[in-house]
């Protein structure tokens, strides 16, 4: 019984819950369950909140026994990625600066979910600040993919993904910067949407890089990203970027999942070389299910996306090297005081901020902050920042002018299958261009899903298709993407996670 | 510091770790000296594009300012906002010493 509750999608445990023939407190315990019997090994979770859990979803219980109407996925249990502030919860973004800090407010999407009655399991895995593709810049140790546990689930969002594939949660929430929703679904074999700039509030996302950031749904199912999609987004006033606009309607756009007439444009630079094998014979095939469905397929050129990796390495670490500026071991976080200052006697508060930032930064986030220092430094801002933000007018551009010929564009979401653990760890070169077909989509502030595609025959391991539409154009992702899931479920007979190895119970594991 | 150079020294890190208020130990700056270079050798292609007719673009999507009705509404109280606070002295951040020592 618990175990067929695990595999259920969120739409189709909302079905349950609504049917009266399970309760939201026997769906939350068994994915607490389940947690505690894998996580030892996955590692998506820094922090589980039984008992915060149980007594949403025991609300949401009373509540629904007293006849009282409740958002359509009230009582389904989501995992949040540990970015996201959660009031009462711990939220580190994954840095020993931020270890045990707990957050005095919700962020908006928090909000959304609480009032939805959606029991939060914890807080998911990350890089640090969400820089990174593989959770190994996390101050708490990398996740693993429940594919093969020798290998990442992405990053940097991969404790969300790692989560909702491992079974231990049916929905989370991810952030996207650069693909830190779209690679881990990809090398997980999961559902992950990054939507339109501004779709979703930033209110209470630990910042980043804040014109490229976006929270969006990780799921499953594309059904279940829409259903999600819907309750988090829409205008918020307390972020200023927020779009004042109503969300499109994506959950009907994946029930209609009619591709005929529609325009497909294959990315002629996001494929070929550097792309392994296997993931681009599962690509081919999947375009070729939607032309059999009735969409045009036409190639298409955006000759500038072959400039968007290095255009994001330089406008992140600028914008990331800003935001990070706040951890002045001040008013909250981490404070190293060294026993001495630079001058000798007391240490000033820069001694301090020296000795904490030092003490609290990893590898990659220290990497990225003096890349940034360096690309806005007076000289070298023209040559860089300001020859990156040209280029992200370019890009923008191309996608313009793609979308003059097409309604969506598609392209593999990762050009390789999930990596081994330390494989790419100190070749910070080897480890950016994991998301050489995701960031083309922050850049230009394009939405942007992606969902499995197969298994590469090389190594067995998932690969994943990504869809991009214009800019509010996200219904046009679920459409896609609805009717692709469809025709590939009746090839596979079945979800591709059925084909995952199980894991192992450990039922004396307790998560860290 | 006028044209870009690829190379990076590890006295170059060394000053802008400073700029970025985080000390970094002789073998970090020898670590991420060569990276670094590798990674700004990388990204330098964007000038290859970038010419004067091109606009920048610091935001996806067109921005405008936001206001709202200036009407108080509640925030964060006093013990909220220390909650999580390093040192907290008399209802106030307590922080080293920010001047030197001559006082």
């Amino acid at each position: 019984m618990s175990d067929d509750l695990l595999r259920l999608s969120g739409a189709a445990l909302a079905e349950r819950l609504a049917a009266g023939d399970t309760s939201s407190v026997e769906a939350t315990q068994a994915h607490l369950d389940r947690i505690a019997a894998v996580d030892g090994d996955v590692h998506a979770f820094l922090h589980v909140d039984a008992e915060g859990a149980l007594a949403q979803a025991a609300d949401v219980d009373r509540r629904r026994a007293s006849g009282a109407t409740l958002h359509r996925l009230a009582g389904v249990p989501i995992a949040v990625k540990d970015v996201v502030a959660t009031a009462g919860l711990p939220t580190t973004a994954g840095s020993r600066l931020l270890a045990g800090w707990v957050p005095p407010y919700d962020a908006t999407l928090i909000t959304r979910l609480r009032a939805a009655g959606l029991p939060i399991l914890g807080k998911t895995n990350m890089d640090e600040f969400a820089m990174g593709s593989s959770t190994e810049h996390s101050a708490f140790g990398p996740s693993h993919n429940p594919w093969d546990l020798d290998r990442t689930p992405g990053g940097s969002g991969g404790g969300s993904a790692a989560a909702v594939a491992a079974f231990e949660a049916p929905l989370a929430i991810g952030t996207d910067t650069g693909g830190s929703i779209r690679q881990p679904a990809a090398v997980t074999g999961t559902v992950g949407v990054k939507p339109t700039y501004g779709g979703v509030s930033r209110y209470g996302l630990i910042a980043l890089a804040s014109s490229l950031d976006q929270a969006g749904p990780v799921t499953r199912t594309v059904l279940d990203a829409a259903m999600l999609h819907e309750l988090i987004g829409g205008h918020d006033p307390l972020d200023s970027t927020s779009i004042d606009a109503p969300v499109p309607a994506l959950v009907d756009a994946v029930r209609d999942a009619d591709v005929r007439g529609l325009r497909v444009g294959v990315v002629r630079e996001l494929g070929g070389e550097g792309y392994q094998p296997g993931v681009r014979s599962r690509f081919d095939e999947a375009v070729g299910l939607l032309a059999d469905a009735g969409a045009e397929v036409v190639e298409v050129s955006c000759p500038h996306f072959d400039y968007a990796l290095a255009a994001y390495y330089l406008i992140l670490p600028s914008e990331a090297s800003s935001n990070l500026a706040r951890f002045d071991a001040m008013r909250y976080g981490l404070r190293v005081v060294p026993e001495t200052g630079a001058a000798g006697g007391v240490p000033s508060a820069e001694d301090v901020m020296l000795a904490t930032r030092a003490a609290g930064f990893g590898a990659e986030a220290k990497r990225r902050i003096i890349l940034g220092t360096y690309a806005l430094s007076s000289g070298y801002y023209d040559a860089y920042y300001g020859s990156a933000q040209k280029v992200r007018t370019l890009i923008s551009r191309d996608f313009e002018q793609a979308f003059t010929r097409v309604d969506v564009l598609v392209s593999p979401t990762a050009p390789t299958t999930a990596f081994r653990l330390g494989e790419k760890l100190d070749d910070p070169l080897a480890m950016y261009l994991n998301d050489v077909a995701t960031i083309p989509a922050n850049l230009a502030g394009v939405p942007g899903l992606s969902l499995p595609s197969g298994l590469a025959e090389e190594d067995g391991l998932p690969t994943a298709l990504q869809v991009l539409a214009p800019a509010t154009a996200d219904d046009r992702l679920y459409r896609v993407g609805g009717a692709l899931e469809t025709m590939l479920l009746d090839r596979w007979a079945g979800p591709l996670l059925d084909r995952a190895p199980a894991l192992t119970a450990q039922p004396q594991q307790v998560p860290a | 510091m006028s044209e870009p150079t690829a190379a990076l020294t590890p006295a170059d890190v060394a000053h802008l770790a400073g700029l970025a208020r985080i000390d970094l130990t002789p073998a970090e700056l020898d670590h991420l000296a060569p990276q670094l270079s590798v990674i700004v050798e990388s990204v330098a292609r964007v000038s290859e594009v970038a010419d004067d007719e091109v606009p920048p673009t610091s935001h996806p999507l067109p921005v405008t300012n936001v206001f709202r009705d200036d009407v108080v509404r509640p925030g964060l109280s006093a013990e909220e906002a220390l909650a999580a606070a390093p040192s907290v002295e008399q209802d106030r951040f307590s922080v080293p010493q920010i001047l030197g020592e001559e006082a």
